[in-house]
């Protein structure tokens, strides 16, 4: 194959090699199931607490407090579910404006249902309006969640604080945590948070597997119900190979966690300062409150999917918060709350990067980039040179 | 990841026309950045009024920079009433196709070249009206706010292109993409263009021949055989039974009677009025009918 440039790691991440080796004995010989009395599938169950173990390792948290699932989507809707079960007397649920869809979504299907939901606005750096955030929390309210990190901008929320307020009402706070676990250091044991999400697939291990972390004494109804697996919590038999993947990839996470802030920092921090240097470019998101992984920019008269369509033809992956790139035909919500201008949101790319992105690869982008926004401007009726 | 054609792709890639011109003939532009899409067109006539330069500038994502592109390859050597006739379908046909949900890319294209013959006669003073406005209705209703589509357009959208659901008009116009407040009222749109357009097409006697003597056998078959499947056969399977064509001789037609109609004492009427009725309508009026036992 090609050599892909990959600076897309906030949509999915490579599988490390470690992780592949750790899975594959359980893809092959050891194919039992964790729940047979015999030792041959008994034996499987072992891995899956170790597996258990070295996530919440990572996380700061109890073994116990965790439970595997398909992926961030179900343990978000796990979690927000199981909240609104649980204080049913309650019928609100506060987020905020960018949310990733997985709880925007889940948001209007609740207000189908009868629930009101509001969202807490942002400013144009992508910050939560907290005053806000302390009005909309409320006593009628079930749960709050909002996200750890953002998708698209890498802004990090201040969720410790938010835990604390919805405490103060009476309510649970759950954060989609999938952008930050694996790129910032996480001690639940020291926080309010009474769930956390996280997917697999984002800090290498591969799609398909998840996480929800409920906090001991918080209770929880299975969103999954039929069987016995992960002590009733979430029914199904476990995806032990992918798993067993993410136990490896925490492992890995925990032991690489300095490396995001100094080697992947300093690499987004050089392509970003290069590509800031460009006429009318702009940065999206909170340059102080961000992921060290994730830069977002704005090329101002261009159009996005242009912009990456051109980029693949060195094979250069990134994302847009273009509206042309999925069909959809308005741009980024997140962008959009933001109330970043159209003739920039339009031309808002995301650059992600990994562990194992390299300097020549960020080189390599530099050199191939620039042109490419010189000649679609080129054809670009608002471009004045 | 879009599926676009190589041509589109050669297009994006290699951009025809690129620019603008100085001294054109006409100019228009259409679109706008909140859209995501803009296309600015310059048109160049020469003494037979025929186009001989057409530059563009674009805004907006692959397909919409291909669709300029084939635009302006498409109008040159056009008189502006050949590029008057000119719809997306003819851009789309000259990139292969383009994804549904980027049709509204073509109709751009179209809009920016009615536009550009507009500003040409306005300058020399003539009328135009363009094709996207109704001559009764000239500015149109919005319908779609977000976007500022108006129900004319709509309608001229979905008539030329075949479309019947508003989430089709949204891919070919982006109308109700944003917040989709004005979907249902663009189904009523539709509904109510495609009503009409049915009562319009009933007669639809114009397939009619005078001689039918004159046409070959083949032609025949088809003509009667279209006219048996579309006009006759449903009401005979209706009642259980079939029709099958045998023969044409001169101006009469041998057909076999099946199922229920075969053994129908009604048959010979079945014959007379409905089969020859149907026949003489809709192909001539000389036809007989015959029925081959």
């Amino acid at each position: 194959m090609e050599k892909v440039v990959y600076l897309d790691n906030n949509a999915t991440t490579a599988v490390a090699p470690e992780v592949f080796e750790a899975m594959r004995p359980f893809l092959t010989e050891l194919y039992g199931n964790p729940s047979s009395i015999h030792h041959f599938g008994g034996q499987v169950a072992a891995h899956i607490e170790t597996a258990r173990e070295k996530l919440a390792s990572l996380l700061g948290a109890q073994p116990s407090e965790l439970i595997f699932t398909s992926c961030g989507t179900e343990s978000d809707s796990s979690a927000i579910y199981s909240a609104l079960s649980l204080c049913h007397q309650r019928r609100k649920v506060v987020i905020s404006k960018v949310e990733h869809p997985a709880i925007l979504a889940l948001g209007k299907e609740l207000e189908r249902r009868g629930y009101t939901v509001v969202q807490i606005p942002v400013d144009s750096k992508g910050r939560l309006d907290m005053e806000c955030a302390e009005e909309m929390i409320d006593t009628d309210t079930a749960v709050v969640s909002i996200m750890w990190a953002n998708n698209e901008t890498g802004n990090l929320y201040p969720v410790a604080q938010l835990a604390e307020m919805a405490h103060k009402q009476g309510a649970l706070f759950h954060t989609d945590a999938v952008q930050a676990v694996g790129k910032v250091p996480i001690n639940l044991s020291e926080l309010p948070i009474d769930m956390l999400s996280l997917s697999g697939h984002k800090l290498h291990a591969p799609k398909g597997v998840g996480a929800l972390y409920v906090k001991r004494g918080v209770r929880f109804r299975p969103f999954i119900v039929g069987g016995h697996q992960e002590r009733g919590r979430r029914a199904g038999t476990e995806n032990v190979a992918s798993i067993v993947g993410l136990g490896k990839a925490a492992e890995l996470a925990k032991q690489d966690i300095s490396i995001e802030n100094t080697k992947v920092k300093a690499l987004r921090d050089k392509l970003e300062t290069e590509l800031l240097k460009l006429p009318a470019t702009r940065l999206n998101g909170d340059p102080e409150h961000r992921l060290p992984n994730t830069s977002n920019i704005s090329f101002e008269y261009i159009e996005g999917e242009s912009i990456l369509m051109l980029l693949d033809m060195y094979n250069i992956c990134a994302s847009s918060g273009s509206a042309c790139t999925t069909g959809s035909l308005e741009p980024s919500h997140v962008l959009r709350a933001m109330g970043v201008p159209y003739t920039a949101a339009h031309g808002a790319i995301r650059f992600s990067f990994s562990r194992y992105n390299t300097e020549e690869e960020v080189d390599f982008v530099l050199e191939k980039l620039p042109p490419v926004i010189a000649r679609l401007r080129e054809i670009s009726p608002y471009w004045k040179g | 990841m879009w599926n676009y054609t190589k041509d589109v792709m050669d297009h994006f890639l290699n951009p025809r026309n690129v620019g603008e011109i100085p001294d054109a003939d006409a100019v228009a532009e259409v679109g706008n950045i909140t859209c995501g899409d803009a296309l600015k067109i310059f048109l160049k006539l020469d003494k037979d009024g025929r186009i001989c330069d057409a530059k563009f500038k674009t805004f907006g994502c692959a397909s919409a920079i291909a669709s300029s592109s084939a635009l302006t390859e498409l109008v040159k050597g056009m008189t502006l009433d050949e590029a008057a006739k000119v719809t997306n379908k003819d851009i789309v046909k000259l990139l292969g196709t383009l994804p549904e949900e980027k049709m509204h890319c073509s109709v751009m294209g179209m809009e920016a070249l009615q536009a550009a013959i507009a500003d040409y006669k306005k300058r020399h003073g003539e009328e135009y009206e363009m094709v996207q406005d109704d001559p009764e209705d000239h500015e149109g209703r919005v319908v779609c706010k977000c976007f500022g589509v108006t129900d004319t357009k709509i309608r001229r959208v979905a008539k030329e292109n075949n479309l019947h659901t508003a989430e089709q008009i949204t891919k070919y116009t982006k109308a109700g993409g944003a917040c989709g407040t004005c979907l249902d009222q663009i189904q009523e749109i539709l509904d109510g263009l495609w009503k009409e357009h049915k009562a319009e097409q009933k007669p639809a006697k114009e397939e009619k021949v005078d001689d039918f003597d004159k046409l070959s056998v083949v032609q025949k078959v088809i003509k009667v055989q279209s006219i048996i499947d579309r006009e006759i056969r449903p009401a005979l399977e209706h009642d259980g039974g079939d029709i099958e064509l045998v023969n044409i001789e001169g101006n009469k037609v041998f057909v076999r009677l099946k199922g229920h109609c075969a053994s129908c004492m009604a048959a010979k009427v079945t014959l007379k009025n409905h089969v020859e009725a149907k026949l003489r309508e809709f192909v001539s009026d000389s036809i007989e009918v015959v029925e081959e036992k």
